[in-house]
């Protein structure tokens, strides 16, 4: 090594190191960025919450995942996950509100974060322009894994947001590119977290969170100069304080969690989520609470409505009722919640109809290791897998009642699924066949 | 190994953990990106691109044209004290009509059809949290003043 230093530099490191120092007029000159704020320490403010925050987004979307059951018939909407299932367990039915829970997080956690991630980019935004563009194969492979980093966090958010809001624009199912996405995400986001911690903790204890708070406009001064390009050094007069700037993250947060997090709530709550997509009930009455999909929508109004209707059970015997002889079986109630991969959700409602387990024994298979479920519905989510522990749960049901009414036709009028911490599309709607696989 | 890491430019480590992420992220696109490889790039990168080039640049001229031009800071004078009057609120309403962008311009077709709920309502109320935002941040400028002159 010592021999290399004593040779005179080459042609080429000349040349590199002219570049180097020269770089084009504009965003790649550091004089360029100007505010006063940028810096390592309040960079990695943003990056703390975001840690945290993000570590409960991605859980939350693997546990959605797992409710799934997706090693079951064709409940995979991912088929080709792999090993990206590695952590597949089956899905409970205890406590009945937890899929509630954890999705209600997984979608209020991920809208409440996007004023940090904001935040948090604009706050680092003069690394995107660094010159020289590339030092290093090191340097490149790392602004490579960047661009995974960013590009996947904002893909995520702008399909899971789009996918809430109906608005299907996405390049495919939404299933798969949300699930893909975040593990292309995640897998940057780990190293990225790795290579970036000691330095937050360095930069979080650098600065007194007391004094920052207490330190107006007037008084805000830069960050000490760094080496990690964040600090101005040409910078202008602060226009808001260090406290503001996070006062104002802070307040957009809350905000957020204001007009959405009622919708995960319902009760009088729901009517606080003022521009979240499930912000109001439907109507009044036994049936008034909220619908995933109409039968309109999916064109099965005159189907569920027709007399001929009958359900087929199906096991070691065959067997076919209409509704009123299902009515005559044994009628048990159940209080369950519906909550939907889309973070919104119902407080618990009362349906009353024939268990789960008893229709499998009536087939003669009384431990089922699942049921298939076929619908009128022949889009989307019309049939389901539900797996034995499902099946046998006193409180599963083919629900014929709902809140001492009949069921709707949007809610799945004649008869209809509803297991407890089943996430929404599961509890299948306007059944007619189920098939008990011993 | 020193040579390696000199050539590289960090320690293999370093390159170790960003083969492996590579890997994890390669197997993953791998098993979306064939059914749709021009859209998801697109939309992949543009995501990336759209933030970075025009909604950054953006929040920087609408903050310009607020403050005005750009103070030294050596200049003591404060040129325009309501500028983060309207900067708070506006940016707070920005943000509404980023997130809920689909409800707010009714860019889905099947949001009624679907949930029967009515889709006409979003345009109204996030102008009025807009209004009551803006309400807010003047009252809190009227009440700064008075205790500055008072």
């Amino acid at each position: 090594m010592s021999q290399r230093l004593e040779q005179p530099p080459s042609r080429l490191s000349r040349l590199r190191q002219a570049v180097a120092e020269h770089p084009p007029p504009g965003p790649t000159r550091r004089g360029f960025w100007r505010s006063p704020l940028r810096g390592p320490w309040l960079t990695s403010v943003f990056g703390s919450v975001l840690l945290a925050g993000i570590i409960v987004v991605f859980v939350t979307g693997l546990l959605s995942y797992a409710a799934y059951n997706p090693d079951l018939g064709s409940n995979d909407k991912t088929p080709g996950a792999g090993p990206l299932g590695f952590y597949l367990f089956d899905w409970p039915t205890n406590p009945s509100w937890l899929y509630r829970v954890t999705q209600g997080l997984h979608v209020t956690v991920g809208i409440v974060l996007i004023p940090v991630l904001l935040g948090k980019l604009w706050s680092v935004i003069p690394k995107l322009f660094t010159w020289p563009p590339v030092r290093s194969l090191a340097h490149a492979l790392e602004r490579l894994s960047l661009l995974l980093l960013v590009g996947g966090v904002v893909f995520e958010f702008v399909t899971g947001l789009a996918n809430i809001q109906y608005w299907y624009v996405f390049p495919g199912s939404f299933y798969s590119l949300h699930f893909y996405g975040a593990w292309v995400f995640i897998a940057a986001f780990v190293v990225h977290v790795a290579f970036k911690l000691p330095v937050v903790v360095r930069s979080l204890r650098s600065r007194s969170w007391r004094e920052e708070l207490r330190t107006d406009t007037a008084h805000t001064v830069p960050e000490p100069p760094d080496d990690h390009e964040l600090v101005s050094p040409n910078p202008a007069a602060a226009t808001i304080s260090r406290r503001g700037a996070l006062a104002l993250v802070g307040g957009g947060s809350a905000l957020l969690f204001v007009v959405t997090a009622g919708q995960s709530f319902g009760g009088v709550l729901r009517r606080t989520a003022l521009l979240a997509p499930r912000f109001t009930d439907p109507s009044d009455g036994p049936n008034g609470f909220q619908v995933n999909k109409t039968a309109d929508a999916l064109g099965l109004t005159e189907g569920a409505q027709d007399p001929g209707w009958r359900l087929q059970v199906r096991g070691a015997e065959a067997m076919t009722f209409d509704r009123d002889q299902l009515l005559g079986l044994p009628q048990h109630t159940a209080a369950l919640p519906i909550a939907c991969v889309e973070g919104w959700s119902t407080s618990a409602q009362a349906w009353a109809g024939v268990r789960l387990a008893d229709l499998a024994q009536l087939a003669g298979v009384p431990a089922p290791v699942s049921v298939f479920v076929e619908s009128l519905q022949e889009s989307g989510f019309g049939t389901t897998t539900l797996r034995g522990n499902q099946v046998l749960d006193p409180d599963s049901l083919l629900a014929l009642r709902v809140n001492g009414a009949d069921l709707s036709l949007d809610h799945g009028f004649p008869a209809r699924v509803i297991v407890p911490n089943n996430p929404g599309v599961h509890n299948t709607k306007w059944v007619t066949r189920l098939t008990f696989e011993a | 190994m020193r040579r390696l890491a000199q050539t590289y430019g960090a320690h293999p480590l370093h390159l170790v953990s960003l083969l492996v992420s590579f890997a994890v992220a390669g197997y993953a696109a791998y098993q979306v990106l064939p059914s749709n490889p021009v859209g998801i790039a697109v939309w992949f990168v543009g995501a990336a691109v759209l933030h970075d080039l025009v909604l950054i640049p953006a929040y920087a001229l609408v903050d310009r044209l607020l403050h005005g031009r750009r103070r030294e800071r050596s200049d003591p004078a404060v040129p325009r004290p309501w500028a983060n009057h309207v900067r708070v609120p506006l940016a707070l309403s920005a943000l509404l009509l980023a997130v809920f962008l689909p409800a707010i311009l009714r860019l889905s077709s099947g949001y009624e059809s679907t949930t029967t709920l009515p889709a006409d309502g979003y345009l109204w109320r996030w102008l009025v949290i807009t209004a009551v935002l803006f309400a807010l941040s003047g009252l809190v400028y009227l009440a700064r003043l008075r205790s500055r002159t008072a």
